[in-house]
Parts: C-alpha cells; sequence; structure tokens
C-alpha cells in the first residue's frame, strides 16, 4: 500500500477483557485481532499458522465462543471478553484440558496447541461427555500436521473424563 | 451510514469471506460498516407456517436451535458449513449477501420458499431468493441496502429433505453439494425441488431433475433419470478442487444420496445425514 494511504489512519478507542484483565487501548480499524493480542499485549502463545482462516492456530474464545482471530479485527472486540491459551491456567495449576494433552501426549511441535485446547474448552463447556463423532467435529477446524489427532482426541477424552470427576 | 459513505462503503458481517478478502487486498473499501453491534438483528421465530431468520444470525445458532431443526436440511446445511469457529462468526444474512457460488445457504434455501428482506434505513421489501441472486458475488442489493431477514416457508409434514456436500476437508468450501427437499403422498413424489451447489456461477434450481421426480414414485429409474438431469444441469468449472468432469460426476452421485435421504426423512425417519470429507 502506498505509504500516503497509510498516514491519518484515524485510530479507535476499544475496551476489552483478556484473560480476565480489562484494556483500553487504540487501535488502526484493519488491525485483525490476532495482532492485538500478539503484538500490542504481548500474549504470544497464541499462534499465527495459515493466516487464512483455515488451521485454527489463531483460535481464540471470544465471549465463550471459538474464533479464529486471523479473521476477527481488533475492533470488532470491543466490549469483548477474550480467553487466550495463558488465560487457562488458575493460580499456577493447568486447566484440566491442558493437563490433559501434556498426559494423553496430545501434542508434537506444539504450534496448533492453543488452538485445539480452546476449541476443547468450547466443546466441552457445552457437552461434558462428548461422543468421538463430536470430539472430531469440535477440532475440525484446527489443523495438526504432526500427531496423526489419534492422541489429541484421547487427550480430549481424558480431560472430559477429569473435569467430570472433579 | 451506507448512503453517506456512498458506493465504496462496504458492510460488514460476520466477516468470513469479507475479512480474508480484505487481507488479500481484493477488496480495498474506503469504510467498513460494521453491524454487529446492532442490536435486535440475531433472531430466529417461527410465525404463521415461517421460520424467520434474523440476517445477523450466526450459523452456530441455527444449527444449536430446535426451532430451525424443524426443516431438517436447514440444520443439515447450518451444521456442515466450514467448522465450528467459522460457524460462531459466520452469519445467514452474509452468506447469502455475498452470492459467492460456492456458499451452502443459497443452494439449500433454494429448495425452500424463502424470501429475502431487503433493507435501506428507511424502507424495505421481500424478494423471492431465486430473484435475489444475479450472478457470482452479485445480488440484487444497491450500495445502500442490507440483507435484514431471511423468511423459509415451511414445508408440509409429509416433506422432507437433506443437503449434502463433499468437502476436501471441514474448513474449505465444498467441491460440490446437493440439496433435495421431496413431498410425499404416499408412494407418489407431489413436489421435488433440487438445488446443486459450486457446480455453477450461481447455485442451481435443477428443474429437468425436479420434473423427473414430481407425479412419481421415487424408483430407481425415476432417481435415475433424476441424477442425469441433475448432471445436464450442472456447469462446473475446473479448477483446482477437480476437473469440470469429475465435479459434474460428484454432484449426480450427491443427488442421488440426498434424495434417498430425504424419501426417508418426509416417511417420517430420524435420519442423521452429514457431509463426505475426503
Amino acid at each position: 500500500m502506498p505509504e500516503s494511504l497509510l498516514k491519518n489512519i484515524e485510530k479507535v478507542a476499544i475496551a476489552l477483557t483478556v484473560n480476565g484483565k480489562p484494556y483500553s487501548i487504540s487501535v488502526e480499524p484493519r488491525m485483525l485481532l490476532i495482532d492485538l493480542i500478539r503484538e500490542r499485549l504481548d500474549l504470544t502463545g497464541t499462534h499465527v499458522g495459515c493466516d487464512t482462516s483455515y488451521c485454527g492456530a489463531c483460535t481464540i474464545l471470544m465471549n465463550g465462543a471459538a474464533v479464529k482471530s486471523c479473521t476477527v479485527l481488533a475492533v470488532q472486540a470491543d466490549g469483548a471478553h477474550i480467553t487466550t491459551v495463558e488465560g487457562l491456567e488458575r493460580d499456577g495449576q493447568l486447566h484440566p484440558v491442558q493437563k490433559a494433552f501434556g498426559d494423553a501426549y496430545g501434542l508434537q511441535c506444539g504450534y496448533c496447541t492453543p488452538g485445539l485446547m480452546l476449541s476443547t474448552v468450547q466443546l466441552l463447556a457445552g457437552n461434558k461427555q462428548p461422543t468421538e463423532k463430536e470430539m472430531r467435529k469440535a477440532i475440525a477446524g484446527n489443523t495438526c500436521r504432526c500427531t496423526g489427532y489419534q492422541n489429541i482426541l484421547k487427550a480430549i477424552q481424558l480431560a472430559a473424563q477429569n473435569m467430570a470427576g472433579a | 451510514m451506507l448512503s453517506e459513505f456512498g458506493e465504496d462503503a462496504k458492510v460488514l458481517a460476520g466477516g468470513q469471506s469479507l475479512i480474508p478478502l480484505l487481507k488479500l487486498r481484493f477488496a480495498n473499501p474506503s469504510h467498513l460498516v460494521d453491524l454487529n453491534f446492532i442490536p435486535g438483528m440475531s433472531y430466529i421465530k417461527e410465525e404463521d407456517g415461517r421460520l424467520r431468520f434474523g440476517a445477523l444470525t450466526r450459523h452456530s445458532e441455527i444449527e444449536a436451535s430446535p426451532v430451525a431443526a424443524k426443516i431438517p436440511i436447514i440444520h443439515d446445511c447450518a451444521a456442515g458449513i466450514a467448522d465450528v469457529q467459522v460457524r460462531n462468526r459466520g452469519t445467514i444474512g452474509g452468506s447469502l449477501a455475498e452470492a459467492d457460488p460456492s456458499g451452502d445457504w443459497a443452494t439449500v434455501l433454494l429448495t425452500l420458499d424463502t424470501e429475502i428482506r431487503c433493507h435501506n434505513g428507511k424502507n424495505d421489501h421481500r424478494v423471492q431468493l431465486s430473484d435475489f441472486i444475479k450472478d457470482a458475488y452479485t445480488t440484487v442489493l444497491t450500495h445502500n441496502e442490507l440483507v435484514s431477514e431471511v423468511i423459509v416457508k415451511s414445508p408440509p409434514k409429509n416433506s422432507g429433505g437433506a443437503y449434502l456436500a463433499f468437502k476436501r476437508s471441514a474448513p474449505v468450501y465444498p467441491t460440490a453439494s446437493a440439496a433435495v427437499q421431496l413431498t410425499m403422498e404416499g408412494d407418489i413424489c407431489k413436489d421435488a425441488a433440487v438445488g446443486l451447489g459450486c457446480v455453477g456461477l450461481t447455485a442451481i434450481k435443477a428443474k429437468d431433475a425436479e420434473s423427473a421426480l414430481s407425479g412419481q414414485k421415487v424408483t430407481d429409474q425415476a432417481i435415475a433419470a433424476a441424477v442425469e438431469a441433475a448432471r445436464a444441469a450442472a456447469d462446473p468449472q475446473s479448477d483446482m478442487r477437480g476437473s469440470a468432469e469429475y465435479k459434474r460426476t460428484l454432484v449426480g452421485a450427491l443427488v442421488k444420496r440426498a434424495i434417498e435421504f430425504a424419501k426417508r426423512r418426509a416417511r417420517g425417519e430420524q435420519v442423521d445425514v452429514s457431509h463426505i470429507y475426503a
């Protein structure tokens, strides 16, 4: 884009809550939510994979719903409650979904893992005992190039069991 | 606002088509008007034998709605669009206004009696879906109009429909898709509607395939004739998803399966229909 077009872009003030913490911040209207999270809030646990709304590495929860943060503008998160992978642990204790991904070896390189865990959190919030079909459907928007998904499915099942027992 | 900003402004609904286009610089609007903060545009209501969907109703809300599930083909569509994350953002009104030839809603809603309510801030008018879509990415909407509501007439009790797509993976558009709605009187198909997706510049209503079924018993022979007519009605392009011939064959196979599911649902059977993933 020519430099002249980049000048005079009026910033927009937004207020949002990220992992329970309130933020008031001015952003360019064109900024993507993923860039706000990573570059402005320094929460780099959320990853950019394809940047084309395919791979789901950038998945976060926006008002409890899993969304691809590379396909939402930061200004659209005005007033929203955002959860990223950094917001899953409580007082130094891993979230049951995080623990299950570790215990069941539901990851290899780990790049897709934050997104997969947040998709899992949304699934288990609405469905305590998902079937295998429901688990597969819930993570269909998250691409993993290492595991072949088998251990991820085991991790989701383990998380469901542990959360039911808790 | 749209009148004020003129033709260079774009309307942002769920953003699942428009934001990728902005990122590719395929769209370069001077202003984006985000509808998401307008209250009362997201609802599913049943009134006077019709289902009414607010334009900003997310696919995931339709997927989870027991009211929407009263028309099973609508549930098939909502539950099969892309993946959880996209369904949580994408909207029925946005999808129809985008008029992407690969979009799911138009293919399905063409098999039902569907009207689109268009609104310009002052007045609104209703258009039949078949008249609403003009061409690929083109509708009758003028630059200061938007879709405010989608109104679908509930099919009769003895009617059943199914929507089936073949997809390489969940997040992508289908390679081809087929929607079939059959209204049965005993063994005889009183009325048939057949929609084809991703095999033309718009969703296609395969009228010859419908005639092959209407007024007939749904025998293997009638199904074969409908499949043949659907293949003839398809006008696919060769692209990275497959050659034109491959898609033509595929859409015929999808029509065949969709007819069988639709027939069973018209008999009142509960049938779980989901897309086929490569």
